[in-house]
């Protein structure tokens, strides 16, 4: 056999690191607010996760992860609402804007186990809906992204329309307590990053699984040839769904925590532009690489800060050109300068597990499917 | 297992691709289907996988394939090459076999990474020649190879039917003559119906050769039959300088 322990060694190690970075290193040397920041981004993290199995490796483009960040984030927030109120049982802001009944749609998340289950299966039922009907309909490539993307447009106009029962535009805001623990106590706010840093290193942990998995493979030959996948007695709308889903689920978790975390959220963290601030994380990082999508989610959420604190109001020049750049001179993101690097020093032949450790697809000829597919990716960015 | 083609017809906006084809592919010999450009020859093949929608019938086993889904036609075991090869680049020789030994696995073995080879893909990248290029991606693979390499996917598939577009356009004389002996190899086991324009290549390797003409059959028989049919030489060998000197050329 060839070296196989060695190639597959890469990414644990990578992983290695990331956890001894996050639950040792950063623990220890951050201020509370800024390790407050850092879970913030671990939930970025926790979505790009997601959007890193269906976009670089499945190939969708899904420019419209808020959506289920915001399921996610919403379920959480109501729950929290409902669990702070007091001797009415009914939140705050309800009394403020309405008339102080609580919708019955609402009254189920009054359970905390149940906020739990609809955070995990609400997410997943609507991607697996939407999923099905897209996918099976072969509607991909740049159709897809947009299709995407209008669901978090919408979802986020629904949320603002809705003053008495979502709080609108200003969303939920000011949790008092998270399962019984109070949000205020910074030891409670340590144990919030410890949990959102811990689900990171799992849902990673998960995709190595995954990626290793003959579904992993699977996933890589109908994101490569789609149409080929057929003659091979596998519908692939099949594979992309699963993955939809699984990512759809990521991202749900990654609201959820973000909730408690940033004691906000608003139809602003789960529109378009939050969306596509998931995705630039992903893209920088390396979008089909095991690490990449989270540690770029990660690097985007801290240069988010600390440029806006040097240069107020310009992070989103900084975050187009940032995009511009990696697309057009690194599209496999930093994993792919890794790689590079790596290549340069070891000089073996192309092997098994290359295309695990490589950024993004060559160049294909003959399949014009993808090729196709991927200028749409572009001209849809 | 014998695939009964009757009466197909296949329509693209009004333009008649496939015209009333019948046509009976049956085990054990090499069939090849021959025509001019635009005689309809992928068109059909298209039309037997799922790809384009056809009226008429195409009985396999106990089902008509024109009303089936692609993938579902795999399952039944009736697989197809293109053209043009298209392998998974980024995945091994190795894992290209291996997804497409996937028709024969449980679905939930999909959560399992692949351990080692089985012997049936060993015995298939022996057969195709490839077992020194397992590891190698696909995409360094020669055209030949990746031709092969198909054949190879048909193969673990376990195919009853394979329908072959071409698999020796633009291969070097060398690859021809290996590609020809391996499928005569396969052939004995299985119904085997290979599109092809090099005339040299049909006279050597074919047992049964049918020739499609604007969406017609026109001709059906050997090699030698077909080289005396009087219709065939008019549409087709009249021309055959300039269907030898342009064997890549794209067919409708």
């Amino acid at each position: 056999m060839r070296l196989p322990t060695l190639k597959h060694a890469y990414p644990y190690v990578g992983w290695l690191l990331l956890a001894v970075a996050l639950l040792v290193l950063a623990p220890a040397v951050l201020s509370d607010f800024r390790l407050g920041l850092l879970a913030k981004y671990c939930c970025y993290a926790i979505a790009a996760v997601g959007i890193g199995l269906a976009w670089g490796r499945g190939g969708m483009l899904v420019l419209g992860q808020g959506l289920y960040f915001g399921i996610g984030a919403y379920a959480m927030a109501m729950h929290l609402k409902l669990a702070d109120a007091g001797p009415g049982g009914v939140p705050d802001f309800m009394a403020l804007y309405g008339d102080a009944t609580v919708p019955g749609w609402w009254e189920p998340l009054r359970n905390g186990g149940l906020a739990l289950v609809v955070i995990l299966v609400l997410p997943a039922l609507v991607a697996g809906l939407l999923g099905l009907a897209v996918f099976k309909r072969r509607i991909k490539g740049a159709y897809f992204a947009i299709l995407s993307q209008a669901l978090a447009a919408a979802f986020a106009i629904l949320l603002v329309g809705q003053v008495k029962t979502t709080g609108g535009a200003n969303g939920l805001n000011n949790f008092q307590g998270f399962f019984g623990f109070a949000l205020f106590d910074p030891a409670n706010k340590r144990m919030l990053y410890f949990i959102a840093a811990g689900i990171l290193l799992v849902s990673i942990l998960a995709m190595a699984w995954l990626y290793r998995t003959r579904f992993g493979e699977l996933l890589v030959a109908v994101r490569d040839g789609e149409e080929r996948v057929r003659f091979l007695g596998t519908d692939p709308a099949n594979v992309k769904l699963a993955a939809y889903v699984i990512a759809a689920v990521l991202a749900s978790i990654g609201g959820a925590l973000f909730v408690p975390i940033a004691g906000i959220v608003s139809p602003d963290d789960v529109g378009v532009v939050a969306s596509i601030g998931l995705l630039a994380g992903v893209a920088l990082g390396g979008r089909a690489s095991l690490l990449g999508p989270a540690v770029g989610a990660l690097l985007i959420g801290y240069a988010e800060t600390s440029l806006s604190e040097a240069f107020p109001g310009s992070w989103s020049y900084f975050q187009g050109a940032l995009f511009v750049l990696v697309i057009l001179l690194l599209p496999g993101g930093l994993a792919q300068l890794l790689g590079l690097v790596r290549r340069a020093n070891v000089h073996r032949g192309n092997s098994v597990g290359d295309h695990l450790l490589r950024g993004v697809p060559r160049g294909e000829q003959g399949e014009t499917e993808v090729t196709r597919s991927a200028s749409e990716e572009a001209a849809a960015r | 297992m014998t695939l009964t083609v009757s009466d197909l017809r296949v329509e693209f906006d009004g333009f008649v691709a496939i015209d009333g084809v019948s046509l009976t592919l049956e085990p054990g010999r090499l069939h090849f289907l021959i025509g001019p450009n635009g005689a309809g020859k992928t068109t059909l093949v298209d039309a037997l996988t799922g790809l384009a929608h056809g009226s008429g019938e195409a009985r396999y086993r106990t089902r008509d394939l024109l009303t089936l889904a692609s993938h579902k036609i795999t399952r039944l075991g009736v697989g197809r090459t293109f053209q043009t090869a298209t392998v998974f680049e980024e995945l091994s020789v190795l894992q290209n076999l291996d997804i497409a030994a996937g028709v024969h696995r449980a679905r939930w073995r999909l959560m399992l990474p692949r351990r080692g080879m089985s012997e049936q893909v060993a015995e298939v990248l022996e057969t195709v020649g490839l077992t020194e290029l397992a590891e190698r991606p696909a995409g360094v693979l020669s055209h030949g190879q990746k031709q092969w390499l198909e054949i190879g996917m048909l193969l673990v598939q376990d195919s009853s039917v394979m329908l072959l577009d071409e698999p020796v356009a633009g291969m070097s004389a060398e690859e021809r003559e290996a590609t020809g002996e391996l499928l005569r190899r396969i052939s004995p086991e299985r119904t085997v119906v290979v599109i092809e324009h090099d005339m040299d290549f049909v006279r050597r390797f074919a047992d049964v050769v049918t020739v499609l003409h604007a969406g017609k059959v026109i001709a059906e028989g050997t090699a030698a039959e077909i080289r005396e049919d009087a219709e065939v030489q008019r549409v087709y060998l009249g021309d055959t300088v300039a269907a030898v000197t342009e064997t890549t050329g794209e067919d409708a």
